[in-house]
């Protein structure tokens, strides 16, 4: 792996250690308002201040980060599994399967994904649920295209071939057979689809139609920051520089990931 | 310009693969809205009278089956008919038609402004690839990719509109003043932020793409035939690296319509997309069907436009 993807699997794992165990070192609720302290500056009990309720910043964080990690893993292996299913079924069945659940992936790659996001979320309502299926629903197309290039790739191969002519049924060829070829293009896949998960997490939270208040999310925390963005810009800061660090990360491990696992692409 | 054959051919599949993305954008959006569990059907919940319910279920239709609605709602809008807003009452065509020369010009400025961009950066990165400047550029289109739009756009308001006070932070216009300086002002913050959507990506393409060209025997002829290092860079690598550049273009359009919902959000840019926010907090169902579907018009047009651009840079899709 490259000293690039390296350091961003120190920095994930530093993030991901302080999203899972920050909270339970650091004991304020995130939930917790205070009045008399809205938009207080940083002092000893709040080490970032507090937010237009007097909630503690540094919780609200480490509770957000942890909440937009969770959704983004989810909505990946919502996504992965999406994909594995149609790129797998279209490229070991060929013909019309092929033929039919391709284009269909073509077709939802051209949609304008933002405004069909709306649409899911105008039909089955805002909240974490939702977030894990629309993002799901609109990013396992990548997914598909690789895994349909590696089944078309393997089916062929002697090995996959011979467990045909020993009598294996199709299901466990794709399982055991086929799709392990297939582990380190997804790894690198889900790697960035991660990414992908965080930002469109954050970006439909802080449009208010994710994780819903009062449960922290990174998006959500710069819901209200841009109304107090002339009196506590701050607010707007930190949760905007942890989503750029995370799916800076998470983009740069997926590359090291790729380089490590393809030497050809290492130029 | 001699106009092929293949050119037609070309252009023909385009256009009617074009309209088959419309329809199936068209048909899903239908579909999921009408099927789903907090759709229309759910007027069968609100807290109105029976006749109040049976008025609104006449209305939107929907004591006929979906297929049946579906077909008639298309075939309406196939004739310019989009149906009537659920919050204003007003034909959901007038709606759109006020917001999308927002959309269009906010768009087409940050299109306009991360081609001109990314291209020079990227043959820039290529010429002088594992230089010091290289990878500093590389960088910041990393950071360009992980950086959420709509943080961006605040913190660029906190710079330039909270901090030095030079540039506006919402609306097209000022309320007194609507001279073309002060239109061009309220656009720069948000065609920048739009802007950071895809110019990450051209830059990408156009740095291996230039790279690529770079390694052809045809530019070492050049340049051992003795041609200026200006013209074999002007000449031979940016025509060729342009070649799958811009053929890569119209994929990114639906990003840029995704992000300018989000940017138009930050800056109270009253387009296409605020228009499909406030459709969805109002559960307008027209509306945002028939949003999705003009953005998917939008996009496929986009997308054409630059295939005939390609037409005109590949001579061997023209000759043939």
């Amino acid at each position: 792996m490259t000293r690039l993807g390296a350091a961003a699997l120190a920095v994930l794992a530093v993030i991901s250690l302080l999203a899972l165990a920050g909270p339970l070192l650091w004991t304020i609720p995130p939930e917790t308002t205070n009045p008399a302290l809205n938009l207080a500056g940083p002092s000893g009990a709040h080490p970032l201040g507090t937010d237009e309720l007097g909630r503690d910043v540094l919780s609200r964080l480490l509770h957000g980060t942890r909440v937009t990690l969770l959704v983004g893993i989810a909505a990946m292996l919502a996504a992965v599994s999406v994909g594995v299913l149609v790129g797998a079924v279209a490229g070991f069945r060929g013909g019309w399967t092929d033929a039919v659940l391709m284009r269909f992936t073509d077709g939802m790659l051209a949609v304008p994904a933002f405004f069909f996001i709306l649409v899911v979320v105008t039909g089955l309502g805002p909240g974490i649920a939702t977030l894990v299926f629309v993002i799901g629903a609109l990013s396992w197309m990548p997914v598909a295209r690789v895994v349909y290039g590696e089944t078309l790739r393997w089916k062929t191969a002697e090995f996959v071939v011979a467990a045909v002519s020993l009598g294996v049924p199709a299901p466990r060829l794709l399982a055991r057979h086929i799709l392990p070829q297939a582990i380190p293009s997804l790894v690198v896949s889900a790697t960035l689809g991660i990414a992908f998960a965080i930002l469109t997490e954050s970006a439909l939270s802080y449009l208010s139609f994710g994780v819903q208040s009062p449960l922290p999310s990174l998006g959500n925390m710069l819901q209200k920051a841009q109304i107090y963005v002339f009196t506590a810009p701050v607010l707007a800061i930190y949760p905007g520089l942890v989503i750029t660090a995370v799916v800076l990360a998470f983009n740069f491990l997926g590359d090291g990931l790729r380089d490590a696992l393809d030497p050809r692409r290492r130029r | 310009m001699v106009v092929g054959q293949e050119v037609i051919r070309f252009l023909f599949l385009r256009v009617a693969s074009g309209a088959l993305v419309i329809v199936f954008a068209s048909a899903l959006t239908f579909f999921f809205i009408n099927l789903a569990p907090g759709g229309p059907a759910s007027v069968m919940r609100f807290d109105v009278t029976a006749e109040q319910r049976e008025a609104l279920i006449k209305k939107m239709g929907l004591d006929k089956p979906v297929t049946q609605r579906y077909v008639e709602w298309a075939t309406g809008a196939v004739r310019g008919d989009l149906g009537t807003s659920l919050l204003t009452d007003e034909p959901v065509t007038q709606r759109i038609g006020e917001r999308l020369p927002n959309t269009l010009t906010l768009a087409g400025a940050a299109f306009l402004l991360s081609i001109s961009l990314g291209i020079p950066i990227g043959l820039i990165q290529a010429l002088r690839r594992g230089s010091p400047l290289d990878h500093v550029l590389s960088f910041f289109s990393a950071i360009g990719l992980a950086v959420p739009v709509f943080w961006l756009g605040i913190v660029l308001i906190l710079i330039f509109s909270v901090s030095l006070r030079v540039l506006p932070s919402a609306g097209v216009t000022g309320i007194a003043t609507d001279t073309f300086f002060d239109r061009l002002q309220h656009l720069v913050l948000p065609a920048v932020v739009l802007a950071s959507t895809v110019l990450p990506t051209i830059v990408r393409f156009m740095r291996s793409a230039a790279i690529e060209v770079l390694h052809e025997d045809y530019i070492r002829t050049a340049a051992s035939k003795g041609l200026a290092p200006r013209v074999v860079v002007s000449r031979h690598v940016l025509r060729n690296a342009l070649i799958p550049v811009v053929s890569a273009l119209g994929a990114l359009v639906p990003r840029l319509l995704g992000g300018a919902v989000v940017t138009e959000a930050v800056f109270s840019w009253p387009g296409l997309g605020r228009l499909a926010l406030e459709a969805a907090q109002g559960r307008d169902y027209p509306l945002i069907t028939s949003l999705t579907v003009v953005a998917a018009a939008v996009a496929v047009g986009t997308t054409l436009l630059v295939d005939l651009a390609y037409t005109r840079i590949d001579p061997r899709v023209r000759v043939a």
